[in-house]
């Protein structure tokens, strides 16, 4: 239990890090199953992998909760809400 | 390549590097974003702040105006850098022996440790000593880099582009001798221009380079500590407070840990995007 709290972790950090870790490690297995990153070329004019998409929804994400405090300020539960709009956007039309 | 195999053993030997990555940069990354949602009394006592320092330094404006003057840093760097790199590569020899000459000469500036750079400069702009400050001052310009913001900016410039203009130079260079001379004698029959030759041959075949020179020269100095730390201190005033010695102002200088962690993973971000649309724009349309 020292390790833990040496360094003051929170379960909100450790949920965060599932969060990336585990987005991760789903795009390798879906790549197992389906290999190749199902490739397309979107709105934007780029050709896209899946991991792409992710990064880009991700980057995304973080940028629509940042502005959000940064223009309307706290709660983010809008800002959420439009991020997970906009999640869903790239991995359709990116 | 019709057939791999594929040996499950080759993880073993990665594992080494993984451990390595994951001590020195995944776990030290995680503990940056454990410290940013936190506040912290010293004494190793720490208290739950939830989304409070983003929204705090995303509203500040002393956070506002440094990212302004670090924008405008490296915008003016890389304006400047850029062409005068090519510029330098294009009248460079292709053979002979003024080839290696010029490439040491190219490279030394390359050699010289940061704060190096910065202390030299910082003696050579000094106004009454500096062989710098008091030619200028010996022009009639009242030259002071500590108390002119202006005069400041043009030093901190200047030292840039005398120290990592010839990186751009050495990649661009690289970018040129690799053209074979068919294409220079093609255009050659067909009567092209100079400029022409420049714009349809030698660019097209420095692209690459030249994306690594626009990623390396943006991410270098939007991340710039050294340098205009040991010349200016980051003075007069906050003038040449660029975001990076804010950084250590506020995470070493007065120990609010959670702020500086919250502003480091702003800076992350915004390194990580801009380095993301040039690298994207500039090989578009490349095959993949």
């Amino acid at each position: 239990m020292d390790f833990f709290t040496w360094m003051a972790w929170t379960w909100q950090t450790g949920l965060f890090i599932v969060a990336i870790v585990g987005s991760i490690t789903l795009m390798g297995i879906i790549e197992i199953f389906r290999p190749g990153g199902s490739p397309k070329h979107g709105i934007l004019g780029l050709d896209t992998t899946r991991g792409d998409r992710l990064f880009i929804s991700i980057i995304g994400f973080l940028w629509i909760n940042l502005l959000w405090l940064a223009l309307i300020s706290a709660p983010l539960l809008g800002a959420v809400v439009v991020g997970a709009i906009w999640v869903a956007l790239v991995f359709r039309f990116v | 390549m019709a057939h791999k195999t594929e040996n499950p053993r080759a993880w073993l030997f990665v594992a080494p590097v993984l451990l390595l990555v994951a001590f020195n940069a995944f776990i030290p990354l995680m503990a940056v974003i454990n410290y940013s949602v936190q506040e912290s009394f010293g004494n190793n006592l720490f208290f739950w702040h939830g989304i409070g320092w983003f929204e705090q330094i995303m509203n500040s404006e002393r956070f506002q105006a440094t990212l302004l003057r670090q924008g405008f840093f490296t915008f003016i760097i890389l304006a400047i850098e850029l062409p005068l790199g090519v510029a330098i590569a294009l009248t460079m020899p292709k053979k002979g022996f003024w080839v290696p000459v010029c490439l040491v000469l190219m490279a030394l500036p390359l050699l010289v440790p940061w704060n190096v750079v910065g202390a030299m400069w910082n003696i050579f702009a000094l106004p009454d000593l500096g062989l710098l400050g008091a030619t200028l001052n010996g022009f009639g310009w009242e030259y002071n880099m500590t108390s002119d913001p202006f005069d400041a900016w043009f030093t901190m410039i200047l030292m840039d582009v005398w120290h990592w203009t010839s990186l751009v130079v050495l990649l661009s260079y690289a970018g040129l001798v690799s053209i074979p001379d068919a294409f220079y004698q093609a255009a050659r029959i067909d009567g092209a221009s100079r400029l022409s030759v420049f714009r349809f041959i030698e660019l097209p075949k420095m692209k690459h380079v030249l994306t690594i020179a626009v990623l390396l020269r943006f991410m270098d100095s939007f991340k710039i500590y050294t340098e205009p730390f040991v010349l200016t201190g980051g003075g007069p005033g906050n003038s040449t407070t660029l975001l990076s010695i804010d950084l250590v102002k506020i995470g070493l200088g007065q120990f609010d840990l959670g702020p500086a962690a919250a502003m480091s993973l702003i800076y992350f971000l915004i390194v990580l995007t801009f380095s993301w649309i040039f690298y994207t724009l500039m090989t578009k349309n490349d095959p993949m």
